[in-house]
């Protein structure tokens, strides 16, 4: 047959000129498409007109009528959709946030400890990512609420730390401080801390790099972050009251409160995801040759510098594209929230907000739109970021 | 093999060896698991000497630089360099590896830094040097290998030659009282070994202590005051150039130098 269509060849018809071909299959794959988007439209259209549902984002306005068991900020029946669309979003966000931050941490600790010389450690870290990355998010996510957290003991029964602090089924329940005036001082205690210390980082690289002395700067730096605004409470005398959790009918009222639905997320997501970025950091260690740890150590560098000024850069390069697919995984991950009832944008919104208002164009296409968001940011960041560090190689 | 075969060993420069021991290995031998690697090495490397060691290849002969600044661990007998005895004491492997220069067969410069950084990157971090300091002594160096006007590129910018010079730069750098060099032509096309080559002659005419894993027979002729000739992980043979390329007395050695000069 290719013999027979290369003797053709010459005086091909229309219908085999390669050319032609790749026109045709593209304004028919163009036709399909715009067909089946207008298909798509008249159909939701005569729909929703059928259904006598109106379009648009009215809805958001009005007063949304349901309660909200963690919430970041003010919130009640009273508020409208659209704050509980912030709720739900700044839910969505802290869970992540704190996931991205603690699975890097954890991440990073057990990738090296993959690699340590000491056989128990490694064993251990290896046993870990083992076991975690092979369990479903969703089931460690159950383990955790059903297993673990519902074991907590009953409200009447609540773990008691000095009448402030309270660990039951429903939270963990923690006294709020509330502002006085002059409470204000602190966080700038604390803001004046972080500039003075990147200033002494600067004056210390500055110093080494003039006299060849080094400066303790982590030390000095977490003194001023801590001692600072520490000093400043001192000296305001206390500027707050405590507002302490207090069981009053069937709850606690009062203080802050963690809930198990959020701790439950936030330990699977942290666990889950640290297994990932564990052998991500292995693979950037071990991608750098041990050539260069020999260089170092050939030179008198000794161990830890060597780790921090020659290998770990040069794992960075490998490290991050893959540890950005892992936040990205994270964030998206945290919409599993709905399986446990933690108000995120997924649970909130596919569940109750669209459930009373049965606006689902709107809030499957809002929520789309948050996540896409969030992700394109963070990877724009972490792609940023590899272009600072990578090499050049000519 | 390359130019400076020809100088041959007939007009070597006159070089002064003192009396004072910079490296002394009594008895040392090392396996790595069941395989004997070095038996019963016995070597004493005077100041200003430089020694060249060569061998087939697996028969130990890295195996034995990497221990006298202590890449590599040795099971039994005794190591001292400039007086230190290495033992598993850190403080004393670091007190050595400060006065220890070593130049590898593949470079392993730091891709991720430019040759100026390469080079002052231990000074300003081990000898606590300011890094103006540091990157003017970077730039003598860089000067001495003839490659200061690349001082601000990437290693991955330069050829294997120059990365090459950059290295022994970079172990200058530390003003070591040793310099190592593992094979350090092996890796290099024809072409790049003399710009090599010619470097290490300099330095040993500038009198610095050298051990040299190589097999440019020619450099070992006019620049070694000894030759090791080592096989299975012993020392079979020692002695100076001319009487071992001449008049080699064992047989392995005779059967090694017939392999390699008559290629």
């Amino acid at each position: 047959m290719a013999v027979n269509a290369q003797d053709a060849a010459p005086k091909a018809a229309l219908l085999y000129d390669a050319k032609f071909r790749s026109i045709l299959y593209q304004i028919i794959t163009l036709v399909l498409l715009i067909g089946f988007i207008a298909f798509l439209a008249t159909n939701t259209i005569s729909n929703l007109e059928k259904r006598g549902i109106a379009t648009g984002f009215e809805f958001l306005k009005h007063p949304a009528g349901f309660g909200v068991p963690f919430s970041l900020i003010e919130y009640s029946e009273a508020s409208s959709y659209g704050r509980a669309f912030v709720v739900s979003v700044l839910n969505t966000l802290f869970v992540s946030a704190c996931g991205i931050v603690l699975a890097t941490i954890l991440g990073f600790i057990l990738g090296v400890a993959r690699l340590s010389p000491n056989w128990i450690i490694a064993r251990i870290a290896t046993v870990y990512v083992e076991v975690i990355r092979n369990v479903p998010l969703l089931l460690q996510i159950l383990f955790w609420y059903v297993g673990v957290l519902s074991a907590l003991p009953t409200l009447r029964e609540s773990i008691n730390i000095g009448d402030s602090i309270f660990l039951n089924n429903r939270g963990f329940y923690t006294p709020l401080p509330i502002a006085e005036p002059g409470f204000m001082a602190i966080p700038i205690a604390f803001l004046i801390g972080i500039i003075a210390t990147s200033l002494v980082s600067r004056w210390a690289k500055k110093r080494q790099e003039a006299t060849g002395e080094q400066f303790p700067v982590f030390l000095t730096g977490t003194g001023l972050i801590i001692g600072l605004p520490v000093l400043a409470a001192i000296v305001t005398g206390f500027p707050w009251t405590m507002e302490y959790p207090v069981l009053k009918g069937f709850n606690f009222r009062g203080g802050f409160v963690l809930i198990p639905e959020f701790a439950a997320l936030l330990f699977a997501l942290t666990l889950y995801t640290a297994a990932f970025i564990g052998e991500i950091v292995r693979a950037g260690i071990q991608a750098v040759s041990h050539g260069q740890t020999e260089a170092a150590h050939a030179l008198g560098i000794r161990p830890r510098p060597t780790m921090r000024l020659v290998i770990i850069p040069q794992a960075m390069r490998v490290i991050v594209p893959p540890l950005t697919s892992q936040y990205l995984n994270l964030t998206k991950n945290s919409s599993l929230a709905a399986a446990v009832g933690y108000p995120d944008l997924v649970h909130m919104f596919t569940g109750t907000v669209l459930n009373q208002t049965g606006q689902a164009l709107e809030c499957i296409g809002m929520m789309m739109l948050v996540y896409l968001t969030i992700s394109l940011s963070i990877s724009a960041f972490m792609n940023w970021y590899n272009a600072r560090i990578a090499l050049v190689e000519r | 093999m390359s130019n400076v075969a020809e100088a041959g060993g007939t007009d070597q420069p006159q070089f002064t060896i003192s009396s004072e021991v910079m490296v002394s290995m009594r008895g040392v031998h090392k396996w790595y698991g069941q395989f004997h690697v070095l038996k019963d090495i016995n070597l004493t490397v005077n100041k200003g000497e430089r020694i060249v060691i060569c061998g087939p290849s697996g028969s130990g002969k890295s195996t034995l630089i990497r221990c006298i600044n202590r890449l590599e661990e040795h099971q039994q007998g005794n190591i001292e360099v400039d007086g230190i005895e290495l033992t598993n004491d850190v403080k004393k492997i670091d007190e050595v590896r400060r006065e220890v220069g070593m130049v590898f067969q593949h470079f392993n410069l730091f891709p991720h830094l430019t040759v100026l950084e390469n080079c002052a990157l231990a000074p300003i971090w081990v000898r606590k040097m300011p890094r103006a300091e540091a990157e003017e002594i970077a730039m003598t160096y860089l000067d001495r290998v003839k490659i200061a006007d690349q001082a601000r590129k990437y290693p991955g910018q330069l050829s294997g030659g120059q990365q090459q010079r950059v290295a022994i730069a970079r172990s200058l750098c530390m003003s070591p009282k040793i310099m190592l060099f593992d094979e350090p032509t092996s890796a290099l096309d024809p072409e790049m070994i003399k710009e090599v080559l010619d470097v290490m002659v300099g330095l040993a005419e500038g009198g610095m202590t050298m051990a040299c894993v190589t097999h440019e027979m020619g450099f070992a002729r006019q620049v070694a005051n000894r030759v090791i000739f080592m096989d299975g992980g012993e020392i079979i043979e020692e002695n100076d150039p001319i009487e071992f390329f001449n008049n080699p007395r064992n047989e392995r050695t005779q059967l090694f130098l017939s392999q390699i000069l008559h290629h």
